[in-house]
């Protein structure tokens, strides 16, 4: 018989938490916030021909909540949206939709964010909901292809174990299936939230407050201080939550 | 225990199982056996309804099993396929428990289930039940497999060519230990295979099917000695079906009660089919046997191999 000795994993000596890039991300994300509204001399020397090189229309902190809400609301829809789509075209009844749904999905994908932004102004008007509508839409794509790409990398033999042991259909996908795929699904949740995050600061063309409205005030009044302060806030909350998915997605993996 | 009458099913018009009659005793050990595209695989899903046949009907003791739902028959039979299909998120004992789980056995019986199971095909229940079946040997995965089956004490075990996909050495190897969970267990097996040699070794009864009909049914004595027509004889090896049946009996059964000839000792349930390689590597014609005690139990002459009829 072929005994295997126990295949020990080694333990890695736990890092020191000084050494976590999450935890340091985050708190250069915090410090920018605090010492932004402080940093008028800095910003005097660096553009001395700008009069006024501070945004203080509204407060730096302000700007980040709502961008953050905006993200979160258009993600979670788009989460719910994509994965409920992705499952129901990978089930018996919805298989026949997968390939006009995968269509569809590519397709929408090679849209611009903009443009997706363009065409829902003329139909809800300029404010927050043309953005929450665009990214939510431009946000479900993602989730929808890994939904369905990770339902389907699920072995043929590991599914019909699954069937020929009895499980039932809600069975399979709750405890075989959806585990199997969570890597990839997150994988695409992670694109789709990034994506957001990106373009939830262009969502202030069409009049929402986000990290962006200093960006797009500071492009059309050649004012590059405040489009270096926006941008400066946008990159490092990109950051951060692409670290804290990166993390997100070491704790949910199964394969070793 | 299972019974098949007049089953058909077909696939796009053509016959997959053709008008098929077959009963299975209650702790037989059937082998079907065919070559690709015989139907000896949906003849196996249809049983659990992986398949569902088109007319006729399977009874399961005597009752006809489109009365059961089919998770609960499914859950009554142990399956096992070729490709294993463990769950590669769930440690070894999580995929043991599927069924007993989805019963509602409580933790300490299934925790006790485990480890028998592990203990049966002789794996340390200590050391592999927390393994993931990515720390498997093929071997071990395919016994996890089995083990997995017979986890809930089912009235039937179903396997798809379930050695299938493994190297020689250890196919064998996990042959021998089914022949002996068979013979522990008492339970009903179907096996699929299309390896006439497995069949021989394992079964207790062979079907061996030809585009979904029923060649010849026989235990591996009556498939070898009484081949009813070519194919069979084909199937069973032409060329080396005597050296196949010598395989079916031990040197026990010929061994004439004498005192022991100079030269080396076999155990007495050693085949004669070894007795024979043994003789022609040795350049011997006569055996001695031990019991398993060890002790002399006789000596098998090579005269007397070539001269019974079987």
């Amino acid at each position: 018989m072929l005994n295997h000795a126990a295949e020990t994993q080694p333990v890695r000596p736990s890092a020191g938490w000084w050494r976590d890039p999450l935890l340091w991300a985050a708190m250069a994300l915090f410090s920018l916030l605090l010492a932004l509204p402080h940093s008028a001399p800095l910003f005097h020397a660096l553009f001395p021909s700008i009069q006024r090189p501070m945004y203080v229309q509204e407060p730096f902190a302000q700007l980040l909540w709502q961008h953050c809400k905006l993200v979160g609301i258009s993600s979670g829809i788009a989460v719910l949206v994509g994965s409920a789509a992705g499952v129901y075209v990978t089930r018996r009844v919805g298989r026949e939709f997968e390939s006009i749904v995968q269509a569809l999905a590519s397709m929408g994908q090679t849209f611009p964010p903009v443009a997706v932004l363009a065409i829902a102004v003329p139909v809800v008007g300029f404010g927050e909901l043309p953005a929450l509508i665009a990214l939510a839409l431009y946000g479900t794509l993602p989730v929808l292809q890994s939904t369905i790409v990770g339902l389907q990398s699920v072995p043929i033999s590991v599914s019909q174990s699954a069937d020929g042991m009895g499980m039932s259909s809600w069975q399979r996908l709750r405890q075989v299936e959806m585990p199997l795929a969570l890597p990839v699904w997150l994988a695409g949740v992670r694109a789709s939230v990034i994506i957001n995050i990106g373009t939830a600061a262009i969502a202030s063309t069409v009049g929402a407050k986000t990290l962006g409205s200093p960006i797009i005030v500071g492009l059309s009044g050649f004012n590059t201080a405040y489009v270096l302060q926006g941008a400066l806030l946008v990159a490092m909350l990109a950051i951060v939550v692409d670290l804290a998915f990166e993390r997100l997605a070491k704790a949910v993996a199964w394969t070793a | 225990m299972i019974e098949f009458v007049n089953i058909s099913k077909s696939y796009d018009g053509i016959n997959a199982v053709d008008r098929l009659n077959l009963t299975i005793a209650r702790g037989e050990f059937l082998v079907v056996i065919g070559s690709s595209g015989s139907g000896k695989s949906t003849l196996l899903k249809m049983i659990n309804r992986m398949e569902d046949h088109d007319t006729g009907k399977i009874l399961l003791n005597g009752e006809e099993i489109y009365k059961f739902k089919v998770r609960q028959l499914r859950l009554r039979m142990g399956y096992a396929i070729q490709s294993v299909g463990l769950f590669p998120h769930w440690t070894v004992e999580r995929n043991i428990a599927t069924v007993p789980q989805m019963l509602g056995w409580s933790d300490q019986k299934i925790k006790q289930r485990v480890t028998e199971l592990l203990q049966l095909f002789q794996l340390d229940p200590e050391q592999y039940r927390n393994r993931y079946p990515h720390q498997l040997s093929g071997g071990q995965q395919q016994r996890i497999g089995v083990a997995r089956a017979l986890a809930a004490d089912p009235q039937v075990l179903l396997m798809d060519e379930p050695f299938g996909a493994l190297d020689p050495a250890t196919r064998s190897a996990l042959q021998l230990e089914m022949k002996r969970v068979h013979q522990v267990s008492g339970k009903t097996i179907v096996l699929v295979t299309h390896d006439i040699d497995e069949a021989l070794l394992l079964a207790t009864k062979i079907v061996l099917l030809d585009q979904g009909r029923i060649v010849q049914v026989g235990s591996p004595l009556e498939l070898l000695a009484a081949p009813i027509n070519d194919f069979v004889i084909e199937f069973v090896g032409r060329s080396d079906r005597g050296i196949k049946l010598l395989s079916l009996k031990s040197a026990q059964t010929l061994a004439r009660d004498q005192t022991a000839v100079p030269g080396p000792s076999l155990p007495c349930d050693t085949t004669l089919r070894e007795i024979v390689s043994f003789m022609a590597v040795h350049g011997v014609a006569q055996v001695n046997v031990v019991d398993g005690a060890g002790k002399h139990a006789g000596v098998v002459h090579a005269a007397d191999i070539f001269a019974q009829r079987v």
